[in-house]
């Protein structure tokens, strides 16, 4: 990579501040515009284009996306230094989909690094293998969605089949070199029963290091985004599941895999 | 060492029982404390007022009803209803008289009064005519101070209707020899006075009434003793009648002797917290390091195998619940700023002693978990943090913030230390410090801080500026010239300056007038014995007894002023888009959102009063047509409100707005620590609000940062309500900016947030960074609610559900349902921080 990387410009939609569940500690969370996936559920519809686009935010136009250089995002970030010492956090990329933008990505965790910060990377390693292989050595913690086990279903609420993104999680597993923490977004409709839930479970411990599971009850919060955006909100009947089905399915996963399952992030 | 990771004790269902017979009924009046005093002091007419102060509170405590409480294990209470209160008249009684028939009815803290008591207060008040501390304080008072409070400038209402309080005692003395122990120092000091010293007039007469201060304090006990004997001997409940039996050896030895258990200590501190506010009306009697004073009882018990650590939980959890016994009833319009029935008791836990070492201990634990147990706002419970304080004490602190009861609040030594020793403390001194009612720090037992004596509003200088120095047709301020004419912002930043400094000089000589009337009509002896070094200078404390002595008044609005003269100075100067006449014109109709009543029914009898005078005449419909163009909303200035919307505002971690608020607030710090009072100490700047920045705010015209006209003011060091937009860390990083020194009486910082930013283990270490990361950065305080916004809401609309809700008002937790309902929306309407 080049030794100008902190001037690598990438394109971003938000930078939030003071984050505390995605990744240990209080964290910075940096959100990549782009994504490959079309998830009907996402509950950040303006993250999935890459293009700059208008929103219509509480009746006002609003602007999503901004060009912006690595040096940038790090100025940032590095204003909350005192509470991710105080508290073990650090930066968190999110997106979209980081890898979408891998030279972008990999410069800001590399930068993070080289500053001293811990990083973490919420990500569906839905890229070439070649694209996550550079940014492990960046890379504390990868929160690594994994949505189904099945490739149809997976493709026919995401628009894209799982086979490549399962391939990955069982080579950033084999590496060694990043701490692999397996994430599911709970939603009903698509994955939010017992045999689904417990075979991402199983998967996830077949993972060599993989310790934590973290389910993540479907929320409607983005739903708004979608009217701001002029598009349609196609899950706008279904309802989060309620805390019974969250710990029941927590219990399944648990038994069925060994490994310490959280609810939430 | 105690042991940290001891198990926190549950709740013995004798608190829940206490707690309900508490809020049975609503506050209640009772007029015993008046009656008393007043035929003590018609008995007593030309003698020293020392001793008749001193004899008057040997007369109340002879003779004012007492009562035991069902289940109580430690006794004393100033009225036979409980949460109810006395008056005290010989400080001011207008007021009360005045709102004889609307004090139950009121929005903010009602109480209930009966005929009977209404007569005899009423009845006592004849005496008080001519003689109070109110009355004096405004003979002193130079007239230009006076208009500037009755103007609104500042208000210093606190202490010119009421007793001072805002002390913390030598607790430990009573607890280690007693009041006969005390008394005995005094007679020592007495005996050693010879007829023929300069000072023997007025040294031996206030050893004396020492002397009779701590015999009354026994008398009462005793009248407890026997009462206790008597209900034990009727009790039919064996259990029961061992307590009565222990309550009544307990009085029987304290506080007359040393306490010889921890039971008796319990019983010690309560008298001596209790009896300090009957001698005086004075709000913030701070129990201070309670974990400190009370342990080496609570070790002793604990190591003969006399006391179970159950046990001990039980006495504190039942001291937590006589805390929210007292209660004061304030004037309506101070009941707004004080708002919730606080008496800001503050206690306070960890922190360092005199050698610099962590002396936490198992009583910090409990204290804590007293809190979570009775879930009331006293006491004001307050714990100091270090880089050496153990992370489990803030992990369980962290988890009675969670329960959303508003306690406690954290306060920082490595700022409060060092603040304090740069006013004089010694470094012993200092590192003791305990905070006194909302979040000011002193030392105990030799301070007289006079803490919170004022609001002073830096919004109200600000409007003088644009009218060089009137107010409603009046010079209230100091002319500064014509603002249109202002070329530079320095111009326009100098005759800011000059308008603070003028005001500040004011309420000093209010503040200083308030203060001689105190020592003159209301010195208090039976205070001034537990605090050093009054017994050996032979003076009380309102006389200058105290080793340290500061007048603190409270400056607020630091966020409204930094965002107005930012604006100003971006808008006008810098990038000259509006003009000062623009905004002058602006701010006087309201940015055309309609102008408060208030000001149209001044303008209009001044338009009525020019019109007579040209000998007019005055046609109603016309005035009428008139009051509603001026009421009447119009969106002529909404260009300029965008502007100013548009320019970068404190809270949002932007270094530059930041250092400017820093300055902006020096404009009252500075000046301030200038000023000397009669008590030979030095004023100090608090910058923290109370309750008042709603109250307050109603007074308060439209300001330059966009603020309508009656809205509230900045809470405390926060930014402007809605104003901070990029979370906890930034807020928190642009208030670390400001100077928490030199505002040693204290800062207050309050944060908002939903439980979810509080849940499991990792929720709570995730706080106890923030707090620690706001505090490596040198801010001084933090409290938090922890609320939701749908739960006050719904509070609002069925109070009665929340009977027992507790929220963080500014310094001090109080009923939700018993706030204002402006106060209620002020406190929905703050950011709530979630955790994202």
């Amino acid at each position: 990579m080049a030794e100008n990387y902190l001037d690598e410009r990438g394109r971003i939609f938000d930078i939030q501040r003071y984050s505390i569940h995605d990744g240990s500690g209080i964290r910075t969370i940096v959100f990549l515009k782009g994504c490959v996936l079309r998830c009907k559920w996402c509950c950040n519809p303006e993250s999935q284009e890459y293009k700059i686009q208008t929103m219509t935010v509480q009746g006002k136009e609003k602007t999503v996306g901004q060009d912006i250089t690595v040096r940038e995002v790090l100025e940032i970030v590095e204003r909350d230094r005192t509470y991710y010492r105080r508290s073990n956090g650090g930066m968190t990329l999110s997106g979209g989909e980081s890898l979408c933008q891998p030279a972008f990505c990999e410069a800001l965790l590399r930068g993070a690094k080289e500053h001293g910060l811990t990083t973490a990377m919420e990500s569906m390693a839905c890229a070439e293998w070649s694209v996550i292989e550079k940014i492990l050595p960046y890379l504390d913690t990868y929160l690594m969605d994994i949505k189904h086990t099945d490739p149809e279903k997976h493709r026919r609420f995401t628009g894209r089949s799982n086979e490549l993104m399962l391939e990955n999680a069982k080579k950033v597993a084999a590496s060694g070199l990043t701490e692999l923490i397996v994430r599911v977004p709970v939603v009903p409709t698509f994955n939010c029963t017992q045999p689904e839930i417990e075979s991402i479970a199983r998967f996830a411990a077949s993972l060599p290091g993989v310790k934590k599971m973290h389910l993540l009850p479907y929320h409607r919060l983005g739903q708004d985004k979608y009217d701001g955006l002029g598009r349609k909100y196609e899950l706008a009947d279904i309802l989060p599941p309620d805390n019974e089905t969250m710990d029941r399915l927590a219990a399944a996963a648990r038994r069925v895999s060994g490994l310490d399952v959280q609810i939430g992030g | 060492m105690a042991k940290f990771f001891a198990e926190t004790i549950g709740k013995n269902s004798r608190i829940d029982r206490l707690k309900d017979d508490l809020f049975r009924k609503m506050p209640e009046i009772e007029s015993a404390r008046a009656r008393l005093l007043t035929e003590s002091y018609r008995q007593t007419e030309g003698e020293p007022v020392i001793l008749r102060r001193a004899k008057a509170f040997l007369h109340i405590l002879q003779n004012i009803p007492i009562i035991i409480r069902d289940g109580e294990l430690v006794v004393g209470s100033t009225t036979l209803a409980p949460r109810g209160c006395q008056t005290y008249p010989e400080f001011s009684y207008e007021w009360l008289e005045a709102e004889f028939d609307t004090v139950a009815t009121r929005s903010a803290d009602p109480f209930y009064i009966s005929d009977a008591a209404k007569k005899e207060i009423a009845e006592a008040d004849t005496y008080w005519k001519g003689k109070t501390t109110s009355e004096l304080a405004t003979a002193y008072m130079a007239p230009e101070a006076r208009r500037a409070i009755e103007h609104n400038i500042f208000t210093p209402g606190n202490y010119f209707y009421n007793g001072v309080g805002h002390v913390t005692v030598h607790y430990d003395w009573v607890l280690a020899v007693g009041f006969s122990g005390i008394a005995e120092r005094a007679k020592t000091a007495l005996d050693a006075c010879k007829v023929s010293d300069a000072d023997y007039a007025r040294r031996s007469r206030f050893l004396q009434a020492v002397l009779i201060s701590c015999e009354a304090a026994i008398v009462y006990a005793k009248r407890y003793a026997a009462l206790a004997k008597e209900l034990a001997q009727k009790e039919t409940n064996a259990d029961r009648r061992k307590e009565l039996l222990t309550i009544a050896e307990n009085c029987e030895h304290v506080p007359e002797h040393g306490a010889r258990s921890f039971w008796e200590a319990c019983q010690a501190f309560w008298f001596v917290q209790q009896l300090l506010q009957i001698e005086s009306s004075g709000h913030s009697i701070s129990p201070g390091r309670f974990d400190q004073y009370m342990y080496p009882y609570y070790k002793k018990d604990l190591d003969e195998g006399r006391i179970t650590r159950e046990f001990t939980q039980e006495l504190i959890d039942c001291i937590w619940i006589k805390l929210n016994d007292l209660n004061k009833c304030r004037d309506a319009a101070s009941a707004e700023g004080f708002a919730g029935y606080s008496l800001f008791q503050n206690l306070i836990v960890g922190g360092q002693n005199a050698e610099g070492l962590d002396v936490t201990n198992d009583l910090s634990y409990m204290c804590l978990t007293a809190s979570m147990h009775v879930m009331l706002p006293q006491p004001s419970l307050s714990i100091r943090v270090w880089n050496g304080s153990p992370h489990e004490l803030l992990i369980h602190a962290a988890e009675v913030t969670r329960t959303g009861v508003g306690l406690p609040a954290y306060y920082n030594d490595e700022v409060i230390i060092p603040s304090l020793m740069s006013r004089g403390l010694t470094l012993q001194d200092a590192r003791e410090y305990n905070i006194i009612g909302c979040v000011e720090p002193q030392k105990a037992g030799k301070t007289e801080g006079w803490h919170d004596a004022a609001f002073f509003n830096m919004c109200r200088p600000l409007e003088l500026v644009f009218s060089d120095g009137m107010d409603k047709g009046e010079l209230v301020g100091i002319h500064t010239g014509d603002v249109t004419k202002f070329k530079t912002f320095e111009e326009f930043y100098d005759a800011y300056k000059a308008q603070m400094e003028y005001a500040i000089s004011l309420l000093v000589n209010a503040d200083n007038a308030i203060d001689v009337a105190h020592a003159e009509r209301c010195p208090l002896p039976f205070l001034s014995c537990m605090i050093e070094d009054c017994i050996g200078r032979g003076k009380t404390v309102q006389e200058g007894g105290a080793v340290y002595n500061f007048t603190g008044p409270q400056g607020f609005g630091i966020a409204n002023m930094a965002d107005s003269l930012y604006a100003i100075k971006t808008l006008v100067f810098d990038e000259k888009k509006v003009t000062l006449e623009e905004y002058r014109r602006a701010l006087a109709e309201n940015y055309g959102k309609g102008l408060p009543a208030s000001e149209v029914e001044y303008i209009l009898s001044e338009v009525v009063k020019d019109l007579r005078r040209a000998g007019k005449r005055i046609d109603e419909s016309g005035i009428a047509a008139a009051a509603k163009t001026l009421m009447a909303p119009t969106n002529k200035y909404d260009k300029l409100l965008a502007m100013i919307d548009a320019v970068p505002k404190f809270g949002n971690d932007i270094e530059e707005v930041d250092a400017f608020a820093r300055d902006v607030a020096y404009t009252y710090t500075r000046p301030l620590e200038k000023h000397k009072n009669p008590r030979g100490g030095q004023f100090q700047a608090g910058l923290y609000p109370v309750s008042a920045n709603v109250p307050l705010g109603a007074q308060t015209g439209a300001t330059p940062d966009g603020r309508l006209a009656g809205k509230p003011v900045a809470d405390g060091v926060s930014p402007s309500a809605g104003k901070d937009t990029h979370g906890p860390t930034a807020t928190a990083n642009s208030v670390s900016r400001l100077d928490h020194f030199i505002a040693s009486n204290g800062t207050l910082f309050n944060q908002k947030f939903h439980p979810s930013a509080l849940s499991g283990r990792k929720g709570l270490e995730n706080f106890v960074a923030l707090i620690r990361s706001y505090f490596d950065q040198k801010g001084s305080h933090m409290q938090f609610n922890v609320v939701s916004r749908e739960t006050l809401l719904d509070a609002q609309k069925h109070p009665e559900n929340y009977k027992h809700l507790v929220v963080r008002v500014a310094g001090y937790s109080a009923l939700f349902t018993t706030l204002s309902r402006s106060l209620q929306d002020d406190i929905i309407n703050r950011t709530e921080q979630q955790g994202m």
